[in-house]
């Protein structure tokens, strides 16, 4: 047993770290989430190049550093810390999370693509009616000539408005809400049919509901075998999930370092309100909801590689856990600024608004709670 | 980073649980099965076993003083497998609360007479702490201890004294400076509870428990080479105790055992023709609890990393303590709720000569009192808004 990180692990969030500090301040953050583009591009170009954190958990063969878990774990804690909103949990943790279980030329290129930061992808697996049901496809895949046909609705696609790629979850047999019969196709997001409705997340981000109009798709364009993708894709939203508890990690810590520091600061009835009890209480609340949230975080990120069941159980124990302590934390970070915590100038009301669609994210706190509860009877006895 | 345990690990636990099986006295089995109140004899068998087994019955302890060495991961390994089985706790008391103190500030002859019958389940210790003015504001004691020649002449009332009424000696904490700041005039004496003018007297408590105790102290004589450390300087050791007192505070495994039974309960109990574990509101309940338990485990374990990398304790020692007590009261708290009608029966007039047979499933036996009883964790060993404070001073700087 070990909670310690490798000097490399320790590099990575170093040099990131450090990357973020410089370029990463409430004020450049706020200007590119107002520009048109909504991020900014350079930062990922030296995301991949000078820091070179896209390949840290990818494989070498590929172009990555060859890392794992605990990798994406070191690198999300900090983006989440920095409140960064470039697309790495929606390209590299999920899309070539995805692409990497897959041996095509066009999977693997488009991983190295990646991996060098000239390649976005956005993974469109919710729709209008799914909710946080991966299964819940009606979007429809027909075998047409050699190739396929794409018809569907995908909602809140996190990041496709960046993408030039579009992995997609299409239904190509079974019934609505069937596990067999779910295919996962790599699009190109000009391709003829494909059009998007692009707008501003409430965190920050840039989202589309994407329409798939008779999208005539080559035969390449399936990954895997046909009906059989949802174990990958469980497995790798699983993956994604303990990522975002990383992120949260880095929110919450920042929530709570925020908010002592303030009431350190603030003067009321002659003193500072750090004095307070009632304050103080409620801040060791929210630190103790960030050092447990860590905690199962690390438990969830350690048991990524066990069976789908194990790995499932972990995770949604850990992102239900996660979820409510985003809430719990956030509520409390802006209660105890008082007024100015509603402010847009402050940069803790946006981690606040961050923690709260993290609750959401990937399925809600009460998902979660329902999966474990569903799945902790399927679990192996303690040794 | 990984979750797994060593190869050595595995078989230090196989090791522990064969042996539990193999040791651990049936006749203190059977009366815990029949839910019956133990006594001073059977709070020591184990403890006297585990004693002679190469200081298995002081797993914190240093070898030098006779304990087992064993890495922070064994020791958690050991209450793991003590838990599971369900053995009755070594007490705190002696083993974990002054045996350290006396190892840090006590003299060669203080460590030869008291350490070796503490490890052996020879000498019960009880604490001498709180009184009926001094709780949470410990340091506000006003029991007094008096000079005179060789001894100290000591006058005052302690409260809330657990298992008194079996102890052989207690380390009680005495005023000797009245006039000094508070905490700078307290001394740290053992006390031989044979002593004349020390007189216990029960406190029953809400679930019919015996369990804590008033000690009263009118012209006890304690010898000064009973103080430990120097004269005034009790409080150090009182702080010194507190910053030792963690093992096992969260009660991880304990609290594993508690969630199981409550399965067992909820299993047997129906709602609407289906098992209560089935039903959506209760099994929300349950897995809530089971999530918390999750988090709290992963939280000791990386306190138990870095203390196996030689890293100080960081402040996880009152976090622990706060969530530890806050889900073993949850948990009697749902097996409570999961017996239904069958919480109320009061069967501890079983336990002192009724001999008719107990209503109700077995798996809901007592859980009312157990429920009762609990609600004490949250007050003993620093209340959790001491622990509350006690964070926001030393790791928010507030």
């Amino acid at each position: 047993m070990d909670f310690s990180f490798s000097e490399e692990q320790r590099l990575l969030r170093d040099s990131l770290q450090g990357f973020l500090r410089n370029t990463y301040d409430a004020d450049s953050r706020r200007k590119a989430v107002a520009s048109d583009a909504g991020w900014r591009p350079e930062i990922w170009r030296a995301l991949a190049q000078d820091v070179g954190v896209l390949g840290a958990a990818l494989p070498e063969e590929l172009g990555g550093l060859g890392g794992g878990p605990v990798d994406t774990m070191v690198v999300m804690t900090e983006l989440g810390r920095a409140l960064v909103v470039e697309p790495f949990l929606e390209t590299v943790v999920i899309g070539a999370g995805l692409l990497k279980r897959y041996d095509s030329p066009a999977a693997c290129a488009a991983v190295e693509q990646i991996i060098g930061g000239e390649l976005i992808t956005a993974l469109a697996w919710g729709e209008p009616t799914s909710r946080y049901d991966v299964a819940d496809v009606c979007t429809t895949a027909k075998r047409e000539g050699e190739g396929w046909r794409l018809d569907g609705k995908k909602a809140v696609v996190v990041a496709a408005p960046w993408a030039s790629k579009l992995l997609v979850t299409a239904r190509t047999g079974g019934g609505q809400r069937e596990a067999q019969g779910v295919s996962l196709f790599l699009i190109d997001k000009d391709a003829a049919g494909v059009s998007a409705v692009d707008y501003p997340t409430v965190d920050g981000k840039r989202a589309s509901e994407v329409t798939f109009e008779g999208v005539s798709l080559g035969a390449d364009a399936l990954l895997g075998e046909e009906g059989q993708a949802l174990p990958h894709v469980e497995a790798v939203l699983d993956e994604a999930r303990a990522a975002l508890c990383a992120e949260a990690g880095g929110v919450l810590s920042e929530l709570v370092r925020q908010t002592v520091e303030y009431t350190k600061q603030r003067k009321q009835f002659g003193r500072p309100i750090a004095d307070f009890q009632v304050l103080q209480h409620r801040m060791v609340d929210m630190f103790i909801s960030t050092e447990q949230s860590l905690s199962m975080t690390f438990m969830a990120t350690l048991k990524l590689d066990l069976t789908a069941v194990e790995r499932a159980a972990a995770v949604s124990a850990a992102k239900a856990y996660v979820g409510r302590a985003c809430t719990s934390v956030g509520q409390a970070a802006v209660q105890i600024h008082g007024g100015i915590g509603l402010t847009e100038e402050l940069a803790l009301s946006h981690y606040f608004k961050r923690a709260t669609m993290i609750e959401q994210a990937l399925g809600s706190s009460d998902f979660h709670l329902r999966r474990y509860q569903a799945l902790r009877a399927e679990l192996p006895a303690a040794a | 980073m990984n979750l797994d345990f060593s190869p050595q690990d595995i078989a230090f636990r196989d090791e522990v649980r064969t042996f539990i099986e193999q040791n651990y006295p049936a006749e203190v089995r059977a009366k815990q099965d029949a839910g019956e109140e133990l006594g001073r004899e059977d709070y020591l068998a184990w403890h006297r076993i585990l004693g002679t087994k190469g200081g298995w019955s002081t797993p914190s302890w240093p070898v030098e003083y006779g304990g087992p060495g064993w890495t922070p991961i064994q020791k958690f390994i050991f209450a793991e497998e003590n838990a599971r089985a369900g053995t009755v706790p070594i007490l705190p008391f002696g083993v974990n609360m002054v045996a350290p103190v006396i190892m840090a500030f006590g003299t060669p002859d203080q460590k030869a007479r008291f350490l070796p019958p503490t490890m052996m389940g020879e000498m019960w210790w009880c604490q001498g702490y709180s009184e009926p003015g001094a709780g949470s504001d410990l340091a506000g004691l006003s029991t007094r201890a008096v000079r005179d020649g060789d001894h100290y002449v000591v006058n005052g009332q302690k409260t809330w004294t657990t298992l008194a009424q079996h102890a052989d000696w207690g380390f009680f904490l005495v005023r000797t400076d009245p006039v000094a700041k508070k905490q700078e005039g307290i001394s740290f004496l053992l006390l031989d509870m044979t002593s004349p003018g020390v007189t216990v007297r029960p406190i029953i408590t809400l679930d019919g428990a015996h369990e804590v105790n008033e000690v009263w102290l009118e012209d006890v004589r304690v010898p000064v080479e009973q103080r430990i450390f120097d004269e005034n300087k009790g409080w150090t050791c009182a702080k010194f105790l507190l910053a030792h007192e963690r093992t096992g505070i969260a009660g991880v495994a304990r609290s594993k055992r508690a969630i199981d039974r409550l399965h067992d309960i909820a299993s047997e109990e129906t709602v609407d023709g289906l098992a209560l574990d089935q039903d959506p509101f209760f099994a929300r309940k349950m897995a809530e609890l089971e999530i918390e338990l999750m988090a709290l485990e992963y939280t000791e374990l990386r306190g138990l990393a870095r203390e196996a990398e030689g890293k100080p304790p960081g402040p996880e020692s009152s976090l622990l303590k706060i969530k530890g007590t806050e889900i073993q009261q949850r948990a009697t708290e749902l097996a409570m709720e999961a017996a239904g009608r069958y919480a109320s029966p009061h069967l501890l007039h079983n336990a002192t000569g009724g001999n008719e047979a107990p209503v109700g499933p077995r798996s809901a036996r007592g859980v009312a009192d157990t429920y009762f009883n609990m609600r004490k964790t949250s007050i003993y060993g620093g209340s959790n808004e001491i622990q509350r404070n006690i964070i926001a001073k030393a790791v928010l700087g507030l």
